[in-house]
């Protein structure tokens, strides 16, 4: 009678625990890792944060746009820990185990600096953790190796560099010298290096006047200021971000160096909003692809900015529309693997699957994950200059290069597309 | 335009910014043998400071000629509101510590000091450019500078010159010697250590505050400013010796010589000849080029 009654009592038990189970967890929870201290913070990484802040509270609240929604991540509620993302390599790799192993997150959205991108990805393939990479542009991660559980929604540092080189051979078609300033380490490198080489493929007669490589976070430029103006070129390309950005148009500004030669700044868009003045009319200005002031006037973004100002006051840089995007395209991966599961949480080899070669629109327009076999994203780019209109900066000549225009196939390494004339 | 006297004029010019950050590292390490990593702390405050002040100043249409006064006063006024504090709360509890462990405390300050700094002004940048453009600029060979980098040679000269002086030519600065010394004779001969620890220590931190204050006009002042700086100075230091005045400026002019030399005409070495000139320095004067004979005590 006992064994019965307690058989009963199991039965009872499973059958209310059923759907639970089958509808999912009451809540995931997402590592977000940005810089929230250090030159990168304010630039980057606060804005990356607020971004996040809103979007995960929009989704929570079952507000964002179709398709986007249903409530949260497939029904359950987001949870965010969010970590600062300065300091070492080392530490970030520390900090990211913690993410994992301590606070038990189901995945992790972040990482601005490529070094470190380059450091957490190995590690978050031996703890098998799906890993969104938000913001870092190398080309490396998914060229020299191959990852099951990290991803990138956001286009590399390739496509800025030829948007650019294609922006100014279109802007001054008969551009002979260049020259650039660019941070030493892997982001710096890798987009100098991009940029030569579409140079050399767009204008073969084009001369290297002067590479600049300063140290990341170095703060005074005016020797190398001294060496750009000495070096006459025509044409100075910067990837510089952060705090460094900013000390360059501060420092090279009075210098006349952005008026002397046609000065591409790919990562500039995150200055124009609070060194308007200081930057002068005819820079080239990137925003890392179609985001900021390049963003298309689709509801996702007519969401998104609308929102984004509301709750800070303030405009979203590129930084901001990458961590939004990279929030919406987990999502749908996440949905869409819930949905194969039965409705059950899906575990993070299924919604890597479901993940894998996506395509989804976002605040920058459509984003597909069509590189580094389905893991790497491409889109369009846009460039455009500089002017001052009414005291505020705005950009005009913009022009707009497809995904295909600026990116390599799929499998090729970029060093090698853009050597082999940028064929297909 | 002639790349030697580019080189020169640029040299000089980081030189004059080296040697204004690195003065108060190597003073305070000469008479307290402290190897004061706040100093940073004291650049960054310096730096905010100098930007809050200066920005409200120009916010409010007071005079924009004034503003380098504003700098220097934010940066003293900064300087006293903390400096002392740390001193006499702190690090007067300590010295009878070993240096390393001195050397320890000052970094858990530095990092305390971090974040009282983003308590104070949270993340977001500040900027102040207008003082730096304010006074225009000057060409050296073809090549334009502005006026502002005069102002840095100009703050470097009397600075070193100021401080020289005062420990040569006035008895302050001869009891300042003394204590240098020998700080347990001192204190016996009447001399009031204690004191002037808390004053160098202040006195000091204000020469890194004042490196702030005027680099602020030139940079986007953020959390994480005074890292690369304190790095910098000690590189600094140790070259000219520790403790030394004319070795933290023999210091200064290599590492800013060395540096626009290899930003001319190798710049892919210049993240790695700064420390290459360290490391050669210490290999043939493991203690600096100007280290002083230190007494052996019996």
């Amino acid at each position: 009678m006992h064994t019965i009654r307690k058989l009963a009592i199991c039965s009872l038990v499973a059958a209310a625990l059923a759907p639970a189970a089958a509808m999912g967890r009451d809540s995931v929870k997402i590592g977000f890792v940005t810089f929230l201290s250090g030159p990168a913070a304010a630039p980057f990484g606060v804005p990356a944060k607020n971004a996040a802040e809103f979007v995960v509270e929009q989704l929570n609240a079952g507000k964002g746009p179709a398709p986007y929604r249903k409530k949260g991540y497939g029904g359950g509620s987001i949870e965010t820990v969010i970590i600062d993302e300065a300091g070492s390599t080392t530490t970030q790799v520390t900090e990211y185990r913690n993410l994992v192993q301590r606070h038990n997150v189901d995945l992790v959205i972040g990482y601005v600096s490529s070094g470190n991108c380059l450091a957490i990805a190995p590690v978050a393939e031996e703890l098998k953790k799906l890993t969104n990479f938000f913001d870092c542009g190398t080309p490396r991660i998914f060229e020299d190796a191959s990852y099951r559980y990290v991803f990138r929604t956001s286009p590399t540092a390739t496509m800025d560099s030829v948007g650019a080189a294609l922006y100014v051979k279109d802007a001054r078609p008969n551009v002979k010298t260049i020259a650039g300033i660019n941070q030493n380490y892997a982001w710096g490198q890798d987009s100098w290096g991009d940029f030569e080489a579409a140079m050399k493929v767009l204008a073969p007669q084009v001369e290297v006047r002067t590479s600049q490589m300063p140290k990341l976070f170095a703060g005074q430029y005016n020797a190398e200021i001294s060496a750009l103006l000495g070096a006459n070129a025509d044409v100075i390309h910067s990837s510089f971000w952060d705090g460094d950005l900013e000390a360059l148009i501060l420092q090279g500004g009075p210098r006349g160096l952005m008026k002397k030669s046609i000065t591409v700044l790919t990562a500039g868009e995150t200055a124009m909003h609070k060194l308007g003045a200081q930057i002068p009319d005819g820079t080239v200005l990137g925003a890392r692809g179609p985001f900021g002031p390049y963003a298309p006037d689709n509801r996702y973004n007519q969401w998104f900015l609308k929102g984004y100002m509301a709750k800070f006051s303030e405009q979203p840089n590129y930084a901001s529309y990458q961590m939004a995007q990279a929030i919406l395209g987990v999502k749908l991966a996440w949905e869409k693997a819930q949905e194969a599961n039965g409705g059950k949480t899906p575990s993070n080899e299924q919604v890597a699957a479901a993940l894998e070669n996506i395509s989804f629109e976002g605040p920058g327009g459509t984003v597909k994950l069509a590189n580094g076999k389905g893991h790497q994203a491409v889109m369009e780019t846009v460039y455009g200059e500089t002017k001052l209109v009414n005291g505020k900066l705005a950009v005009v000549n913009v022009k707009r290069y497809p995904a295909d225009q600026v990116n390599p196939p799929a499998n090729m390494k970029a060093a090698d597309w853009i050597k082999g004339g940028f064929k297909k | 335009m002639d790349p030697i006297l580019s080189v020169i004029v640029d040299g000089i010019m980081y030189s004059a910014w080296l040697f204004i950050a690195a003065l108060g590292l190597t003073l305070i390490y000469g008479v307290m043998k402290i190897v004061n990593v706040t100093h940073g702390s004291f650049y960054a405050l310096g730096a905010y400071a100098g930007a809050s002040f200066t920005g409200a100043w120009l916010a409010r249409g007071y005079p924009p000629m004034l503003s380098y006064a504003v700098l220097a006063a934010a940066a003293v006024v900064i300087t006293l509101a903390f400096a002392p504090l740390v001193e006499r709360g702190i690090l007067r509890f300590m010295y009878a510590k070993d240096e390393v462990v001195i050397l320890l405390i000052t970094y858990a300050l530095f990092l305390i000091l971090e974040d009282t700094i983003k308590l104070i002004w949270g993340v977001n940048p500040y900027f102040i450019a207008q003082p730096y453009a304010l006074l225009g600029s000057f060409e050296v060979g073809g090549l334009s500078y502005p006026t502002y980098n005069l102002i840095l040679v100009g703050l470097a000269l009397v600075m070193g010159g100021a401080l020289a002086w005062l420990q040569h030519s006035t008895r302050v600065g001869k009891l300042l010697l003394a204590v240098i010394h020998d700080p347990e004779v001192s204190r016996a001969m009447g001399i009031n250590v204690g004191k002037y620890y808390l004053v160098t220590f202040t006195f000091g931190s204000m020469l890194a505050a004042l490196a702030g204050s005027f680099t602020a006009p030139t940079v986007s002042v953020v959390p994480g400013l005074g890292v690369e700086v304190i790095v910098l100075s000690f590189a600094v230091v140790v070259i000219g010796g520790l403790g030394s005045l004319p070795g933290a400026a023999l210091g200064a002019v290599m590492v800013g010589l060395v540096r626009s030399i290899s930003v001319h005409y190798m710049p892919q070495v210049e993240l790695f000849v700064i420390y290459f000139v360290m490391a050669m320095v210490l290999a043939f004067r493991p203690r600096g080029l100007f280290s002083l004979a230190e007494p052996r005590k019996i």
